[in-house]
């Protein structure tokens, strides 16, 4: 019935765009915060070294938002042109969140024309602060209706499905759905600590490569605060993740862990790999699973046992999961030791080998993202409507998903070097040191 | 006014917005395009950049929010458009990613790559013709239902002289659209070297406008009988929208009152626009889809249209301190201030 090759080029499209989407969009919500903390800090503290971030800053997220942009209009697109009975059947119950999202990106594009033309026409630079907050807000609404959609899709409601036939649709309790709270939460705070990494990341990249310049300094010393911030917030949501999942989809959960056999005092299982069905290498934490799940030790966590064959997701999750807990921890651990560092003066945390460390800190932090996406997605899996429609149902009958696949590589080929080198070029041609010299010459502003 | 109603409208005024903005912005990027081919790029360069710069984020979200729309009026839609567009639209999709991505890059990152304004130019001639292809599947003929699923006649498609004259009309019209506003735009910079070439565009694609209109109207005479009959009951309203064609291009010739001009342009698409959209009343894809079996049930509708009344609230001002800063306000159109 279903065209299977359609269904598995729909399945590659889908998360080529996503995954080259979320890294602009996860910028995208981040940054705009970050830019207007910085201008707060400059203004507050009357220090031309934050305001002139806020602006460096400003210049290099155009260009992400740019492509996100775009990337998310594919994606957008994409949904009806590859899952048309997806988008035909969910459509009834979740068109509201997607509709939402777009008025949040609408106020954010307009705001940041406005924030982008203004800097030397506005003067009054708290006014022009005042810009950045629908940016800001725009941004992050849009992050936090579009994650309702996808909580809509792990845990569907607000409506009865009668013969076939949806009744009874409720639109809000659609969005307001149990996998939401976590979700959105995670999703928003992740985008914040990965973008704070990022930003982290370029000015350590300077201090390393010889500048000795206050600007980076400061630069440094505000994201990596910020960074660990959002990295104790995004463990204590990781946390309640896992109590909903536990609760609502223990499959996603069983799979991710290899928690094969319903039992109390369940162990957490750290890296490893399977062999034939075992479990070698892993580290065991005794009772870790049971107090991530319920918050009690000898709670019993739901096994893979109890959930038919063909409704258990991919085992691989497991590494993803290994992988974005990893780097969380180990991000969070990092920005600790640099903030308690610099406050103690240790001269650990000036040296070059601690700040290649926060170098590798930003793409890490981007990886943590791609692999989370990855495990909640394909923990999903076989469903895309968990426990209404099944993936194979929900894919485009068309002949030419594959040629489009191969576009579509190309597309986000040329996008990604583009972004590269013009990211590079536009900060290595006007460093700061020239650009505070420029400034000192014709006066501020 | 039935919901149904209500929600077509709202997306249909999304659309003519996305076409008069998109219009401007695809034109815009040909006729700079041209103009560094043909050498003179100091003449329009400046105009075109300093309209763009703040607006084509904007432009692109009217997209976005006419296709999340219908999905969410019409969810319909996404089983049969979304089925047999895969590949016109997913060109589109490649076409605006070019575009909006190598704008940003040109314009933030390094100035003047040659290259890159050339792909800029062509796309946004491209673009209008793959987006008019839906225009001409939902006047039926070219979609097929096979084991219950649409299907796609491309060759059926390529082949007919309705999508070609669709696809000329909908160029002309964004070559006229854009030199027209642009005239208006480069004479109020006080920038007579762009007002005067703008002005001759707006002149020269006036003609293929007018006649591949007349020539939509002619093939749909045969291809769409149903179509065709209604619109001459609203004959009425397309004869409104030449006369006000017939103004602009006689303000244009005389040099006079271009804002006029601008205003009788708009309204002119708007009657046509509307005009046909109504005539078009009640399918969506003719003869597998309506308005009416497409609909969504009646809690979503009162929902989206609750949001969006919410969201033109916060819109609006928006919009208006946008267009404030940056198409009213003469010391930015003349590039005093930056």
């Amino acid at each position: 019935m279903v065209n299977d090759n359609a269904l598995m080029y729909s399945r590659f499209l889908t998360e080529l765009t996503l995954s080259f989407h979320i890294i602009y969009a996860t910028i995208g919500v981040g940054v705009p915060l970050m830019i207007m903390i910085a201008q707060w800090v400059g203004i507050k503290k009357n220090d031309d070294h934050y305001i002139l971030l806020a602006r460096r800053w400003t210049r290099g997220f155009v260009i992400t938002v740019a492509v996100g942009v775009v990337t998310g209009t594919a994606i957008g697109l994409q949904l009806s042109l590859l899952w048309p009975n997806f988008m035909e059947l969910a459509g009834n119950v979740i068109a509201l969140p997607l509709f939402m999202e777009t008025f949040a990106f609408f106020f954010e594009a307009i705001f940041l024309g406005i924030y982008m033309y203004t800097w030397d026409r506005i003067l009054n630079p708290r006014k022009h602060l005042m810009l950045l907050i629908p940016v800001a807000i725009g941004a992050s609404f849009s992050a936090v209706f579009i994650t309702i959609v996808n909580a809509f899709m792990n845990a569907p409601q607000g409506f009865d499905l009668v013969n076939g036939e949806l009744i009874n649709v409720d639109p809000i309790a659609a969005m307001l759905n149990p996998a939401m709270p976590t979700k959105v939460a995670h999703v928003v705070v992740t985008a914040f600590m990965t973008s704070a990494f990022v930003l982290a990341s370029i000015a350590a990249y300077r201090l390393v490569k010889g500048s000795n310049h206050i600007y980076h300094k400061k630069a440094l010393f505000l994201t990596m605060k910020l960074g660990f911030v959002f990295a104790v917030a995004t463990a204590i949501i990781g946390d309640f993740s896992g109590k909903y999942l536990a609760k609502y989809q223990p499959e996603k959960l069983a799979a991710a862990e290899w928690h094969f056999e319903t039992e109390e005092k369940a162990p957490l299982l750290l890296y490893g790999y399977l062999d034939d069905g075992e479990v070698k290498n892993a580290i065991k934490i005794p009772y870790a699973l049971s107090i991530l799940a319920h918050g009690n030790p000898n709670a019993e966590v739901i096994g893979l046992d109890q959930i038919s064959e063909e409704n258990t997701p991919p085992l691989y999750i497991h590494y993803l999961f290994d992988i974005m807990v990893t780097i969380g921890m180990w991000l969070l651990f990092l920005s600790f030791i640099y903030w308690v560092g610099t406050v103690r003066g240790w001269s650990l945390v000036k040296t070059k080998a601690f700040h290649w460390l926060i170098v590798f800190g930003g793409p890490l932090a981007i990886i943590a993202i791609e692999a989370g996406w990855w495990m909640t997605e394909v923990g999903r899996q076989p469903w895309v409507l968990r426990g209404i429609m099944r993936t194979a149902d929900a894919a485009t009958s068309s002949d030419h998903v594959d040629t489009m696949l191969l576009l579509f590589s190309g597309l986000y080929t040329i996008l990604a070097i583009g972004t590269i080198v013009i990211l590079t070029r536009m900060f290595r041609n006007n460093p700061v040191e020239q650009e505070l010299q420029d400034r000192k010459r014709g006066g501020w502003r | 006014m039935s919901l149904e109603i209500i929600g077509i409208t709202v997306l249909w005024t999304f659309l003519f917005g996305y076409v008069i903005v998109a219009s401007i912005d695809f034109g815009a990027g040909f006729f700079n395009a041209y103009s560094q081919f043909t050498g003179k790029e100091h003449i329009l360069n400046k105009i075109i950049q300093r309209y763009l710069s703040p607006v084509w984020e904007v432009t692109n979200v009217f997209l976005v929010f006419f296709f999340v729309g219908i999905i969410g009026f019409f969810p319909k839609t996404a089983f049969y458009y979304g089925t047999t567009l895969l590949v016109p639209v997913s060109i589109a999709i490649i076409l605006l990613a070019i575009r909006g991505s190598y704008y940003a890059f040109e314009t933030y990152g390094t100035k003047g790559h040659r290259g890159y304004s050339f792909m800029y130019g062509l796309a946004g001639l491209f673009l209008p013709a793959a987006l008019s292809v839906v225009l001409t599947i939902s006047e039926g003929g070219f979609v097929f239902l096979v084991d219950g699923k649409p299907v796609l006649d491309y060759w059926g498609l390529f082949t007919s002289p309705l999508t070609w004259s669709i696809v000329v009309l909908s160029v002309a019209a964004v070559l006229y659209i854009s030199a027209v506003f642009l005239t208006w735009y480069a004479r109020k910079a006080k920038d007579w070297q762009a007002t005067k070439a703008m002005r001759k565009y707006a002149l020269i694609w006036a003609g293929p406008l007018m006649i591949s209109a007349g020539g939509i109207v002619y093939e749909l005479s045969f291809h769409n009988e149903a179509h065709f009959n209604r619109m001459m009951e609203l004959w009425w309203i397309f004869g409104l929208s030449f006369l006000l064609f017939l103004g602009t291009v006689w303000l244009i010739w005389n040099r006079i009152k271009y804002g006029l001009a601008v205003i009788l342009l708009i309204g002119q698409f708007a009657l046509a626009f509307y005009g046909y959209g109504f005539s078009h009343y009640p399918y969506l894809l003719y003869p597998h889809l309506t308005l009416y079996d497409s609909f969504t049930n009646e809690a979503m509708a009162i929902a989206l249209i609750t949001a969006f009344i919410a969201g033109l609230a916060l819109l609006l001002p928006s919009l208006y301190l946008l267009l404030r800063l940056f198409l009213f306000n003469q010391n930015y159109v003349q590039g005093r201030t930056k």
